[in-house]
């Protein structure tokens, strides 16, 4: 044991040495960087695969998307309006527990499963009704691709929401400690935003 | 560069920038399509000026109390790259003559901005060791009495971390000379003498520039 341990400890410390943690980054700050780089890189090879289909490819067609398909944009529009609604409950939810309002938290919680359940069963009615497959061509395979990874995130999202609202009425969280509100929340923006960049690049440009 | 996902409420507020940002995109366009992208362009830059904007502010100064042990002078080194320097062992032995010293020398293992975030250490703290132990030898065959540490890649942190269990009453900061010290370029002896209670004397490498702000503090101690 070195002078500067013993110090510490007056050479009567058992068991393994305190965990060296020199990063001045805490650890579930760094796990979101490297989650969002993760992230960025799965949605951005996705993007590429789109752009190269509509832009790069010189048999691109004229029109998005080819004819005689037709994206349902009015519906996808309300779909967007009720993700982003959702993000709104997710952030009362969690204004309303840093303010001890425990009601709030779980009727906060509670809209947004809602809300985001709303929105993927919307759009599995949207694929069923939206008249062409992932074989009928590069841009249905691009299109599925891309809004079916997004539904995989909301799905996962309403996962982690779930056990959140279950502790929520568990009695869990304070003002103090909501971390477990917190991290969902944070993913749900996150989702939230992609779906905003999948809804106007696929479906409005 | 500011993280907009560090928070639920940050993350929240980058929704409703993303939202307001593809509006004015989408607007642009319904009006003409080089618009669209003028305003792509406009609004990607205010974003990204945004983003950087988040720079974090310097620490706040942090006095720490030192507790002088008497008839013993504790003298604490903060170096890394320049610690077989001369100059060093030199300082180090004028400063010690005629007490009996306590030299303690820490080693901050240095490390790419990557690899800490990473908490990617072990080939940083390798090196830092190796010449820590090389320079213990050097300096115990001067005759000083002297132990080391390995400390925090932040010399400022690692000065922290020593003084919190080594009560010092006289800081050594060894750096290469100005314009090739990094340390120097980030203001690391100015923000020492700023945050502790304790002489600090800058010695520059093995070219015989020392910059001793407490000589009359250090010539006391006998």
């Amino acid at each position: 044991m070195s002078a500067h341990a013993e110090a510490l400890h007056g050479g009567d410390h058992h068991g393994p040495p305190a965990a060296n943690q020199s990063s001045r980054i805490p650890p579930t700050i760094l796990g979101m960087f490297l989650f969002i780089g993760t992230e960025a890189m799965l949605f951005g090879s996705f993007f590429a695969a789109y752009f190269f289909v509509r832009v790069v490819n010189p048999d691109a067609p004229d029109t998005w998307p080819p004819h005689p398909f037709e994206f349902p944009k009015f519906v996808a529009g309300i779909n967007t309006a009720i993700l982003v609604t959702s993000s709104f409950t997710m952030h009362w939810a969690l204004q309303s527990i840093k303010r001890n309002n425990r009601r709030g938290l779980q009727a906060g919680l509670l809209l947004t499963i809602l809300m985001g359940s709303a929105f993927l069963l919307t759009q599995f009615i949207e694929y069923a009704h939206i008249g062409f497959n992932t074989g009928d061509g590069a841009f249905a395979s691009v299109f599925f691709g891309l809004t079916g990874l997004h539904g995989a995130h909301v799905l996962v999202g309403l996962l982690l929401l779930t056990f959140a609202t279950i502790r929520a009425f568990r009695g869990h969280y304070s003002p103090e400690h909501h971390h477990g509100v917190e991290l969902p929340g944070i993913y749900w923006h996150f989702v939230d935003v992609m779906w905003i960049v999948v809804y106007v690049t696929v479906y409005l440009i | 560069m500011r993280n907009p996902f560090k928070s639920e409420e940050s993350a929240f507020r980058f929704l409703l920038g993303t939202i307001a940002y593809f509006a004015l995109i989408v607007i642009a366009s319904l009006i003409a399509t080089w618009l669209a992208f003028v305003v792509f362009i406009v609004l990607t830059c205010v974003a990204f000026a945004m983003l950087r904007g988040g720079r974090k502010q310097p620490a706040p100064g942090e006095h720490i109390e030192h507790v002088a042990v008497e008839d013993t002078w504790r003298v604490l080194v903060i170096a890394n790259e320049t610690l077989h320097g001369d100059r060093l062992r030199e300082e180090i032995v004028r400063m010690s003559a005629g007490v009996a010293e306590d030299v303690l020398v820490v080693c901050p293992a240095l490390n790419s901005k990557v690899r800490t975030w990473t908490s990617d250490e072990d080939g940083a703290r390798d090196a830092a060791r190796a010449r820590l132990d090389a320079a213990l030898e050097t300096l115990r065959g001067a005759g000083l009495r002297v132990r080391g540490e390995i400390g925090d890649g932040d010399p400022l942190q690692a000065l922290e971390d020593a003084l919190r269990s080594f009560s010092a009453d006289a800081i050594i900061i060894s750096t290469h000379p100005a314009g090739s010290s990094n340390w120097l370029e980030r203001g690391v002896v100015e923000a020492a003498r700023a945050r502790v209670d304790v002489p600090v004397t800058h010695v520059i490498g093995d070219t015989t520039i020392s910059v001793a702000s407490d000589e009359a503090e250090t010539a006391s101690r006998a």
